[in-house]
């Protein structure tokens, strides 16, 4: 090795080189645009020419280039990202991809997202952490409504800084005409977003056109390369100039004597002596110690891992969040907010979702979808739902207050994400625009007398005895013989099933699955009030979804919601059809019929499966044999809060 | 406007992001455990746990999977460093394979590191029921990886699914799984190799000396040089064992880890030679070299 002998007098040079690449800041950004516009090619392209790829990498790429490339005998660059076996074999981008490069003036983490409608959520997660966008746009082909949608994207969560790389301009014989054409169509189309900094550059990904050179085909430009402006530009920092914001992720107790709360500054600074405020709450103490990576420090700024001991001992856990005395955030349980959605199941107004926002996790529903927005024209329209890939303002409710910031002020403690929970996907990612009542005027009325007074009166336990099945199967024929043995027994009822709601308190509801899920959540939101009356309540509802079911549990208290799925298979109720609705279905005279062009989905853990026995009273006798079981029929005139099972 | 001294550097503000990762593992889950490898990467994730958690210690145990194949210095790193911080130390080692006698040598290196290593590690996340498992993987280590979540989602079975993966928006990473399922989380993912060995070089975190050059015994076989560490190793016809000036890159099962000539046996030599590397440390690896697809494809199966 000839470098060898430099090494050692070297290492000064090499700790001052670490010194200075220490100082260098980072840039993240994303490449976006419609699909196969050279998002991947351009990546390609900088790692190539910035000398990133080694020579291992680049013979695997030859090889690679032979077999996958979409390019004849060229080594195809947008190899070199799209790492996938299944994108290297369609040719395209299926998910984000983060690549890593610098120069001498900065570090770059680039995300390189797919341009494919199917994959926008990929897109938006490749968006969500950049500073910049390179958004792409094929000479030839000019805006399309993917250019469009990811132009809104990017401007939605929050990206101030844009590239608009006018690319295979080479297609078009580098033409200045077409560039310029493109470039006023998207200023026009961009002019609402506002953009702090918005730079068209044409260019070749391919041929490395004004990519890290510029290129001698087109003297008539006279701006900057991708590179020279991707070095150059000043994102600013604004999390650095918001209100101190501190979301408490994890709380440190080593021993008795030490109570740290561990987090990232979301924004602002922090020194010791500085005054705090638990949001919501509402107590303050002052900053104690400190403690950073780097040992005890005197003050912490956004971006910051550190942890916080305070001087006075109040009550903090996860989830809460700490601020600036002199500029709090919002605490309310409702809120507008700007809603991607990203799963192929629509969202449904109602269902209960789990809304993550800073470290707090709540339950959530969207309480109203105010109008969804078209990508292309903004136009606003009316909907019920929202399916993958759309974007709406809606109202929020969460179960608890949390405390936030509008997005526009602060891009950590503004954003939440909700997720399914049944099957646990991440299905939206939200940006809260404002709050829509402050908690603070929502007292509760604490009233003396209480669901425990009211059961001891009645000397019951109050349940709610859920039957759900399909129609047909024998549901209210059951819980009718329950309720009379109950009522012999003195016991307190009342019976809840779609003739006395649905021609009433639900008149205003079909059976699309919206208004199915409405159904079911005034349903048990009624059952929730019964409860509370002290009263054992009966419903019997298809309630064919679980995650409306799910609902109905988490409102009650444990142990109050009994599920009883009676499992009568289809074939049998389609016989007995006491209705004549299935004969109905089958003739397409009803539509969204359950079991026959609308899913049931049966619970996997009930309390009581009845399998059809063909006799109701037997059935009801089951029921009757669990409540007994459960305790709930014990004559008890001490009914001790809390102590239902 | 900030001004430029008062930005975070750039490795201040990866070692932020990784922390934060670390305590939302913690804080999210009823069971994690960090998949403790011995080398550089692993070294700096865990120097970073005991940063997050600090003055407690990190609220999980470190797991090793020992395909018993490791180099001794390792090995004897290993159980130096968990007394060293006072952690505690689990080491996992297919009973099966074991039983079976399944090596590089005999049984081949994909197949060892199926049955050592890719099984061995799903035992042991199934056997103490851990709902999350830290690695120290990094995006610019290989192309597939580039393409994986912060908190990567495993089905039952562990396997990963590469064309479904979870949306991942700003830090608000989706901690839940159902019975069975897990979340390996990579806090490292933004990390490159160059910023692991400056952030070792700053922090000055003990390393294996495996990474540092010194005179070692290696035959050259297959284009690689290939240590020889114990009597395990048999000696080809018409090879020779030579002492030479090298060490190593990346540290595995030592039959299938390539060194490299290099008198650098300082830290700042590593990272001067680094800067003028001409291949990835991936060329060290022999199981990574069979094909282009074949680190998503052992993802896929349940391979870290
Ligand atoms: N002539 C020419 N072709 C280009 C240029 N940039 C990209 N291409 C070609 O366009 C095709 C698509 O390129 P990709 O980089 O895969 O496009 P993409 O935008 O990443 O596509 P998705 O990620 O799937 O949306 C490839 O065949 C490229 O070689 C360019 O500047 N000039
Ligand atoms: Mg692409």
């Amino acid at each position: 090795m000839s470098v060898a002998e430099d090494f050692y007098s070297a290492e000064e040079a090499v700790a001052d080189y670490v010194a200075a690449q220490e100082q260098k800041d980072q840039l993240r950004f994303l490449t976006c645009g419609s699909v196969d516009d050279g998002k991947s090619t351009l990546i390609g392209r900088l790692l190539y020419d910035t000398k990133l790829i080694f020579e291992d990498q680049l013979a695997a790429l030859e090889k690679d280039s032979r077999r996958h490339g979409t390019v004849g005998e060229d080594i195809d660059l947008a190899l070199l990202v799209d790492g996938l076996e299944a994108e290297r074999e369609q040719g395209i981008t299926i998910d984000v991809a983060y690549r890593f490069f610098a120069t001498d003036k900065r570090k770059f983490i680039v995300a390189d997202t797919p341009g494919h409608e199917q994959y926008t959520r990929n897109m938006a997660t490749g968006a969500s952490t950049a500073d910049l966008a390179v958004l792409l746009v094929d000479a030839r082909h000019g805006l399309m409504v993917q250019t469009r949608r990811h132009a809104f994207i990017a401007s939605l969560l929050g990206i101030r800084h844009v590239v608009l790389a006018v690319n295979k301009i080479d297609l078009v014989n580098f033409s200045e005409e077409r560039f310029n054409q493109i470039k006023a169509e998207f200023e026009q189309f961009a002019s609402g977003f506002d953009f702090e900094t918005l730079q068209a550059i044409p260019m070749s990904a391919r041929y490395g056109d004004n990519v890290t050179g510029k290129s001698e085909k087109m003297p008539w430009f006279a701006g900057p390369t991708l590179l020279e402006h991707l070095e150059a530009v000043q994102v600013g920092e604004h999390e650095l100039e918001a209100p101190f914001r501190f979301p408490v992720q994890w709380v440190n107790r080593p021993n008795l004597d030490f109570r740290g709360y561990s987090g990232t500054v979301a924004s602002g600074r922090v020194k010791v002596g500085d005054e705090i405020v638990v949001a919501g709450p509402a107590k303050t103490s002052r900053v104690e110690k400190i403690i950073s990576p780097l040992g005890e420090v005197e003050a912490a700024r956004a971006g910051d891992a550190v942890t916080l001991t305070l001087e006075d001992e109040i009550d903090i856990s996860r989830g809460d969040l700490l601020a600036d005395p002199a500029a709090r955030p919002d605490v309310a349980d409702q809120l507008a907010a700007h809603l991607i959605w990203m799963s192929d199941d629509a969202l449904l107004p109602g269902r209960s979702y789990l809304l993550k926002n800073g470290t707090k996790t709540v339950n959530a529903t969207v309480s109203e979808i105010k109008h969804k927005i078209n990508v292309n024209t903004f136009e606003h329209t009316a909907g019920k739902t929202l399916d993958l890939n759309e974007i709406a303002f809606c109202n929020l409710t969460t179960a608890s207050p949390i405390a936030f910031d509008p997005y526009e002020a602060n891009r950590t403690t503004g954003a939440f994400i909700l997720i399914d929970r049944m099957t646990n996907a991440t299905v939206g990612a939200g940006m809260v625009w404002f709050a829509l009542r402050r908690a603070t005027n929502i007292h509760w009325q604490a009233l003396d007398v209480n669901k425990a007074a009211r059961a001891e009166k009645l000397g019951q336990k109050p349940v709610v005895l859920w039957f759900t099945g399909l129609s047909g199967s024998g549901k209210s024929t059951i819980a009718s013989i329950v309720e009379k043995k109950l009522h012999l027994e003195g016991r307190h009822t009342y019976t809840l099933d779609g003739d006395n709601v649905r021609h009433g308190l639900n008149k205003d509801l079909g059976f699309s699955d919206a208004d199915r899920v409405e159904n079911i959540r005034r349903v048990g939101e009624v059952a929730k009030l019964m409860t509370d009356a002290g009263l054992i309540t009966l419903v019997s509802f298809i309630s064919p979804f679980k995650a409306e079911r799910q609902l109905v549990r988490d409102m009650l208290d444990d142990g109050e919601f009994i599920e009883i799925f009676v499992d009568t298979p289809i074939d049998e109720c389609r016989k007995r059809d006491p209705k004549g609705l299935y004969a109905k279905a089958d003739r397409g005279e009803i539509k969204n019929f359950t079991g026959i062009d609308s899913p049931y989905e049966a619970p996997e853990n009930p309390e009581l499966r009845i399998e059809n026995t063909g006799d109701p009273e037997v059935a009801a006798q089951k029921v009757l044999d669990l409540l007994e079981q459960k305790g709930l029929l014990t004559n008890s005139n001490f009914v001790s809060h809390g102590d239902y099972i | 406007m900030t001004l430029p001294e008062d930005r975070l550097s750039n490795l201040r503000r990866l070692e932020a992001e990784s922390i934060h990762i670390i305590r939302e593992v913690a804080a999210e889950f009823r069971n994690p455990v960090m998949l403790y490898s011995i080398g550089k990467d692993s070294g700096v994730m865990l120097h970073l746990a005991m940063k997050a958690f600090y003055p407690s210690k990190p609220p999980f145990p470190l797991l090793h999977v020992d395909t018993t194949w490791k180099f001794r210095d390792m090995i004897t790193f290993r159980d130096e460093t968990a007394k060293r911080l006072g952690l505690e130390l689990l080491v996992h080692t297919n009973p099966e394979g074991l039983e079976k006698g399944i090596g590089p040598f005999s049984h081949g290196s994909s197949l060892h590191t199926h049955v050592m290593k890719t099984e061995a590690l799903k035992q042991a996340l199934d056997k103490y029921g851990f709902d999350a498992a830290f690695g120290g993987a990094r995006r610019d280590e290989e192309k597939s990886r580039a393409k994986e979540r912060v908190f990567s989602f495993r089905n039952a079975s562990h396997g990963w699914d590469p064309k479904n993966q979870r949306p991942e928006l700003w830090n608000l990473y989706n901690a839940r799984v159902s019975k069975g399922e897990s979340i390996r989380a990579f806090p490292l993912s933004n990390w490159t190799e160059l910023d692991i060995w400056q952030y070792i070089l700053t922090e000055n975190i003990p390393m294996v000396p495996l990474y540092f050059a010194a005179k070692r015994p290696v035959v050259n076989r297959d284009g690689m040089l290939i240590m020889v560490d114990d009597e395990r190793m048999e000696i080809k016809p018409g090879e020779t064992v030579e002492e030479k000036m090298i060490r190593f890159r990346t540290l595995g099962c030592y039959p299938l880890t390539g060194a490299i000539e290099s008198n650098a046996d300082t830290l700042e030599a590593i990272v001067r030679e680094m800067l003028i590397a001409r291949t990835s440390e991936r060329q060290g690896r022999l199981i990574d070299q069979d094909e282009s697809a074949s680190m998503e494809k052992k993802k896929r199966e349940g391979y870290f």
